[in-house]
């Protein structure tokens, strides 16, 4: 079993000029890197850790956007044998007080040794550190020396073993980042092994990516992939993508890129926005697979996205799904490329009620369930109940899995890694059931609010609005809610107030609204300010968020203006 | 004309961005610096001033130094149409 330098080491000795990586750039010409430039750069790297007494193992926190330094430094901490970990950009759209709220919940957890950053950002790194703290250095980009040489024998990078932690990889949010899902060498081989595999990856292979690198999708499926197994990468920044969805049509015309992967959200959002203008010339009949990934996967949203662009060269068999997950590396299971996946017509009410996926019945009303395919060859899938039995095919339960390439664990939190797993399963959070082998997956039993590819956790949201001005602590609840038309979750969030003056109402309402989008960067789409007493809450104090839920859609449905 | 179209901007973000069909927005009030606007409403905020003054707006364009409020999108709207 190889590991990350090894790889890196045997790609530039095989083909050291061939383009690793085009890195695209709104307004900018594209920019290639070749293996050789991906060596040197992240050689530069290692050499500055290095300078700083960072040891290998430790963690380097890495707060830079989409570019050349961003990639030069996750690979500059792999070569010198450090753990790297990607932190979202700070945006305009977040106050930096909540991002630095969020930089110290990541370090009293990680503890990391260094974090790279770039010069103008260096004062604000300082003063958002925690009096006491890990961090011993913080590297700047602009003081990276050039490294052309490169000393293999020299690189720690190169001592480690292939069990060793490699990265970490981090969700959104306060409580997101306090659990960083640590990955090995060996499981992250495993993963690309089983998935390219899956995916009948070659040579003739173009992978073109808007995705995050915060993110599992775009840092494995969207960057490591392509990288270790030296198929070109096409990559552009999510925040030109969101401005500008037609890019992505254009960089797959123009690289003729084969994969790529989209969040549910995106076939809607390209189906709807993208203007005729922008696409003029653009054929798509290089792909072989678009993969739906990271949110529940609609046929709704594959046949919106297919015949806004089958006069593109789209085929509908282009359009994939996959099920996957960070504590997994990945890809937990893979649709066959070439077909359609499969589409299931179950009875509404028998899934409701029954909790079982059958047909439907005569009369009744049914919804259509899209596999998200088989699982890869060296991963295990079951539906579990609440005793942790197997269920049969076509009930409904929670999804547990097993494979050789599960995280090592969440970094420093051996509590948490304990409690993901039952009798040596990794419990999803998922629901989900299985038939003829394949796998669909139908909810969450965890609250996790899903917006855009981007897991949110609710109570992230409500400690926001604790701190309005006329909220009281415990007397909020946040919940999404699916946007047949977005094709993802719209965020809602309802907040009792003692005041029933519908002015002073929609004051807080306004203000609630500010506050959350301020601090977390989701816009919230319902915000609705209510009086004492409606929200519901559990026996036990707790807040219920489905059964608020329940009596929001129930208001809105007989009175559609709030 | 302007009032025209600023009410029209107004009712489109209220109904179908906000969801709060009687939010009144001041004309001077911010919209995308301030949250209120994410950036996959803008874009349909975009469309639709598109599809309804008949003028073009281009992706560099969507950010809060070209309109942030009202005012200077109605004012946007109207130097594109002359």
């Amino acid at each position: 079993m190889t590991t990350f330098p090894e790889r890196l080491k045997a790609l530039h000795s095989r083909m050291a000029d061939r383009t690793a990586i085009t890195l695209q750039f709104s307004g900018r010409d594209d920019l290639s890197i070749t293996n050789k430039q991906l060596l040197c750069g992240a050689n530069a790297y290692a050499q500055a850790l290095e300078h700083e007494s960072i040891q290998p193992g430790e963690v380097v926190v890495l707060i830079l956007q989409h570019g050349e330094d961003l990639i030069y430094a996750f690979w500059g901490a792999i070569l010198h044998g450090a753990i790297p970990s990607i932190m979202p950009f700070l945006t305009e759209k977040l106050s930096p007080e909540r991002y630095k709220a969020d930089l110290s919940a990541l370090i009293s957890v990680t503890k990391p040794s260094a974090i790279v950053t770039y010069p103008e950002f260096e004062a604000e790194v300082h003063a958002a550190l925690p009096g006491e703290n890990s961090v011993r250095s913080v590297v700047v980009t602009d003081r990276i020396e050039s490294r052309p040489d490169v000393d293999f024998a020299s690189l720690k990078g190169f001592h480690c073993k292939s069990e060793d932690i490699v990265l970490l990889q981090h969700s959104s949010g306060t409580t997101g980042l306090q659990k960083g899902v640590a990955l090995s060498h060996e499981a992250v081989f495993n993963q690309l092994n089983y998935y390219s595999k899956s995916l009948e990856i070659t040579d003739a292979d173009v992978i073109v990516s808007w995705l995050p690198l915060y993110h599992d999708m775009g840092l494995i499926a969207g960057f490591l992939m392509p990288i270790l197994s030296g198929i070109p990468l096409v990559i552009m920044s999510p925040f030109d993508w969101v401005r500008a969805p037609y890019k992505l049509l254009q960089s797959i015309s123009k690289y003729q890129g084969t994969l790529t992967w989209l969040p549910n959200f995106a076939y809607n959002f390209c189906a709807q926005k993208i203007r005729d203008r922008h696409i003029e010339g653009v054929g798509l009949s290089s792909l072989r697979a678009i993969i739906n990934c990271s949110e529940p996967v609609r046929w709704e949203s594959h046949v919106a996205f297919y015949e806004r662009f089958k006069d593109h060269g789209l085929k509908l068999e282009m359009l994939q799904t996959s099920y996957a997950m960070a504590e997994n590396v990945f890809g937990v299971t893979q649709s066959q490329l070439g077909r359609i996946p499969v589409v299931d017509e179950i009875d509404r009410e028998a899934f409701m009620v029954e909790r079982v996926a059958r047909g439907p019945l005569d009369g009744h009303s049914s919804m259509k369930m899209m596999s998200s395919g088989k699982p890869l060859e060296n991963v295990k899938v079951k539906a579990i109940d609440e005793n942790g039995q197997e269920l049969p095919e076509r009930v409904i339960g929670e999804l547990a899995l097993q494979s050789n390439c599960m995280l090592t664990g969440y970094f420093n939190r051996p509590d948490l890694t304990e409690k993901a797993f039952r009798d040596g399963w990794y419990l999803t959070g998922d629901y989900g059931y299985i038939a003829n082998g394949e796998v669909f997956v139908s909810g969450r039993k965890k609250d996790m609010i899903i917006v855009g590819g981007k897991n949110i956790y609710p109570q992230d949201l409500e400690t926001l609005t604790y701190e309005v001005a006329g909220v009281h602590a415990g007397r909020s609840v946040a919940f999404g809610l699916f946007d047949e038309t977005q094709g993802t979750e719209d965020v809602v969030v309802i907040a009792e107030v003692d005041s029933e003056d519908a002015d002073e109402q929609q004051k807080i309402a306004d203000a609630i609204r500010l506050h959350v989008t301020k601090n977390s960067a989701i816009a919230l789409r319902y915000v609705k300010v209510v009086g004492p007493k409606w929200i519901l809450k559990t026996s036990s104090g707790k807040t219920a968020r489905t059964a608020n839920k329940e009596k929001f859609l129930l208001e809105l449905q007989e009175n559609r203006g709030i | 004309m302007t009032d025209g179209i600023t009410s029209e901007i107004e009712k489109y973000i209220a109904t179908q961005i906000l969801k709060q069909p009687n939010r009144k927005i001041a004309a001077d009030e911010p919209l995308i610096s301030s949250g209120l606007i994410d950036s996959f409403s803008l874009m349909d905020l975009a469309l639709f001033v598109e599809d309804t003054f008949g003028v073009r707006i281009e992706d560099t364009e969507l950010n809060a130094n070209t309109f942030d409020n009202l005012t200077q999108l109605t004012s946007l709207v109207e130097s594109r149409k002359a």
